[in-house]
């Protein structure tokens, strides 16, 4: 115990402490674009397309806080994303919860199964640890495919948007558009401060050199959990307000394919970036956009993506501008 | 003995039967990742395409070359081996000094390519692939009749099981493999030929998915997804029984089929996903796997 609470304080708080909120220069000019861009955006694009681009930035985001930063590949996330729209949309429709607390609600499952998932996948690292996530995933998924709430083929259709606090009204896009950037905003900027805290520098710690941490007194096991935990919670976020925009929770969301995507999406941005997953996801999502007509081509097109990305360009979009202006993005 | 703790004997034997055929399958594919795994340290996430490559090359065999089943049985391996060879010369060898995982997303890419390129090729719904003439019909054991393609099937698996364990264990070529997957550089200075090695190794597991591609077309319908469902299980059954073992992951792979089978009998909203439930339970008991090293 006493070498775990001097191993604490051995962590440098000036990584925290500089900048605003750990933002460095860049990183804030980066954010204050990014903000800018969500004010603007509906002006120009289709709210319900920002909307879907939004959810499935969050959902990476949340991806890349264990694979950028802990150096986990979790090849089921999908799992959490799906259950999180599950239980939101059933909250919203059944059981007539607000949209808040039914996305909480979906976090709260989300996040419940990834403390039972992590606890079990984090006894191996590396390989194993991404074949037996994908397994636990697929579980979640057969269960899905017969479990009663779910609604097997037909997911659960027709799910409320209800109004926030009881009081503003989401069924317009434009209003459910300021909730859903708002939850992104909120849950981008959590993720940042996560990964700045001390509790952030002892996950790079166990990236870098898990033996060293260990030795330097840290249960690698516990700080791992905690981030897979996290990281489960905010996908079941990411999942249940996409249920809630579309109306709809299905057997696509909990399919591996789903995690892949993710994958691809985290891939394309950048691992390991605090912008990459954002930049990302809209690549990926505009991609489905446009060629939402191609049919089959769309996942030959994915494949090319990712055997490009890791031949040639394993830093991503996000990762490449930074090394080219020598910042951290 | 018509009835086995309330179950009917013919559908208690039946099921046993397809958890056998189905453990067959396991077995092969587990197998072929094993031993590239051994050596190469990659996880070959396109393993589940390149079973439907197998069926698929079977089925084309037929249709447009006329050349039949046995035929296909010993072409196949050939010819979906050497798109492995060359997948491997041309992609995978630049991965060898990076982390493991690029590898299980670069073969996952490649997965998704191949699978796409057939559904658009062949659309989603199956094609059927008869099963050879000199195969039909079926045995009467007296409690249950047997299909005899699917008798075939499972004896020819634990053929080609056999076969593979044989040239690892007591050939000259496997006891350079199982020297590289222990120290590739100080083979090398032996002066063995080891990317080589690396590389026909790559193909021969790719050789071994097909063959099981082979054998599953006449059971199954060919349909480009058949091979991305039974990876994940694949996976499953790899990590129940780790990779140290090749007689490991052949018992892994029948006995967890046979499980399945009961399963079905027993309780059939489980068998889905009772192999990941046994999963979870052996990483809880033993990490490393019931026959891997930690």
């Amino acid at each position: 115990m006493a070498s775990e609470t001097t191993a604490d304080a051995i962590v440098p708080a000036g990584a925290a402490a500089q900048g605003f909120w750990g933002f460095t220069r860049p990183q804030l000019v980066a954010l204050v674009l990014l903000v800018a861009a969500l004010v603007v955006g509906p002006y120009f694009l289709y709210p319900v397309f920002l909307m879907k681009l939004l959810c499935f930035a969050l959902f990476a985001c949340a991806f890349n806080l264990l694979i950028g930063y802990v150096g986990l590949l979790s090849f089921g996330h999908a799992a959490y994303f799906g259950m999180g729209g599950y239980i939101a949309g059933h909250a919203a429709k059944v059981w007539g919860f607000s949209p808040e607390v039914a996305v909480l609600a979906g976090a709260a499952v989300a996040g419940f199964q990834g403390w039972i998932f992590g606890w079990i996948a984090i006894r191996r690292a590396g390989i194993y640890f991404a074949m037996i996530t994908l397994a636990l995933a697929q579980m979640i998924y057969f269960f899905c495919v017969q479990a009663p709430f779910t609604g097997g083929e037909d997911g659960i259709q027709a799910i409320p948007r209800g109004s926030f606090l009881g009081s503003v009204g989401l069924a317009s896009d434009w209003s459910m558009y300021w909730f859903v950037a708002g939850i992104f905003l909120i849950g981008f900027l959590l993720i940042h401060r996560i990964i700045h805290s001390p509790y952030g520098q002892v996950l790079k710690a166990i990236r870098e050199n898990e033996p060293r941490a260990t030795s330097l007194g840290y249960r690698t096991d516990d700080y791992k959990l905690v981030a897979f935990i996290l990281s489960a919670t905010l996908a079941g976020v990411a999942g249940g307000v996409k249920a809630l925009v579309f109306g709809i929770a299905t057997l696509t969301d909990v399919h591996w394919a789903m995690s892949g995507e993710v994958v691809l999406m985290t891939l394309v941005g950048g691992l390991g970036t605090v912008f990459g997953p954002v930049i990302g996801a809209a690549v990926i999502v505009t991609m489905q956009n446009y060629l939402a007509e191609m049919g089959a081509w769309v996942t030959v097109i994915q494949g090319g993506i990712f055997v490009t990305c890791v031949l040639a360009f394993r830093r991503g979009i996000v990762g490449e501008i930074a090394n080219l202006l020598r910042v951290k993005l | 003995m018509d009835e086995i703790f309330g179950i009917p004997a013919p559908l208690l034997f039946g099921q046993l039967l397809l958890g056998l055929i189905n453990g067959a399958f396991y077995a092969m594919l587990s197998l072929g990742l094993a031993v590239i795994f051994g050596l190469l340290n990659i996880i070959n996430f396109t393993h589940g395409a390149q079973f439907m490559m197998g069926a698929f090359a079977a089925w084309m065999l037929l249709e447009w070359a006329g050349l039949g089943y046995w035929w296909a049985l010993l072409l196949v391996p050939i010819i979906v081996g050497a798109s492995g060879v060359i997948i491997e010369r041309l992609m995978i060898s630049r991965l060898y000094k990076l982390d493991h995982l690029y590898g299980l997303l670069l073969t996952f890419g490649i997965g998704l390519i191949i699978e796409g390129l057939f559904r658009n090729e062949f659309g989603s719904s199956g094609l059927p692939y008869r099963i050879p003439a000199e195969l039909q019909g079926a045995w009467d054991l007296g409690f249950m009749f047997m299909p005899i393609y699917r008798g075939w099937v499972v004896v020819f698996a634990l053929f080609a099981c056999l076969a593979t364990w044989l040239v690892i264990e007591k050939t000259r070529l496997g006891a350079y493999l199982r020297a590289a997957t222990e120290n590739a550089p100080l083979v090398q200075a032996f002066g063995v030929n080891v990317p080589r090695m690396i590389t026909l190794t790559y193909g021969a597991g790719v050789a071994l998915a097909a063959l099981a591609g082979v054998l599953a077309a006449p059971i199954y319908s060919v349909n480009p997804q058949m091979g991305s469902n039974l990876i994940i299980v694949v996976f499953a059954v790899v990590v129940i029984g780790g990779m140290g073992s090749i007689l490991g992951s052949v018992l892994t792979g029948f006995g967890l089929g046979i499980i399945e089978g009961l399963t079905k009998v027993f309780w059939p909203e489980a068998s889905a996903t009772v192999i990941f439930v046994i999963m979870a339970i052996v990483l809880l008991a033993r990490p490393a796997g019931l026959f891997g090293r930690a």
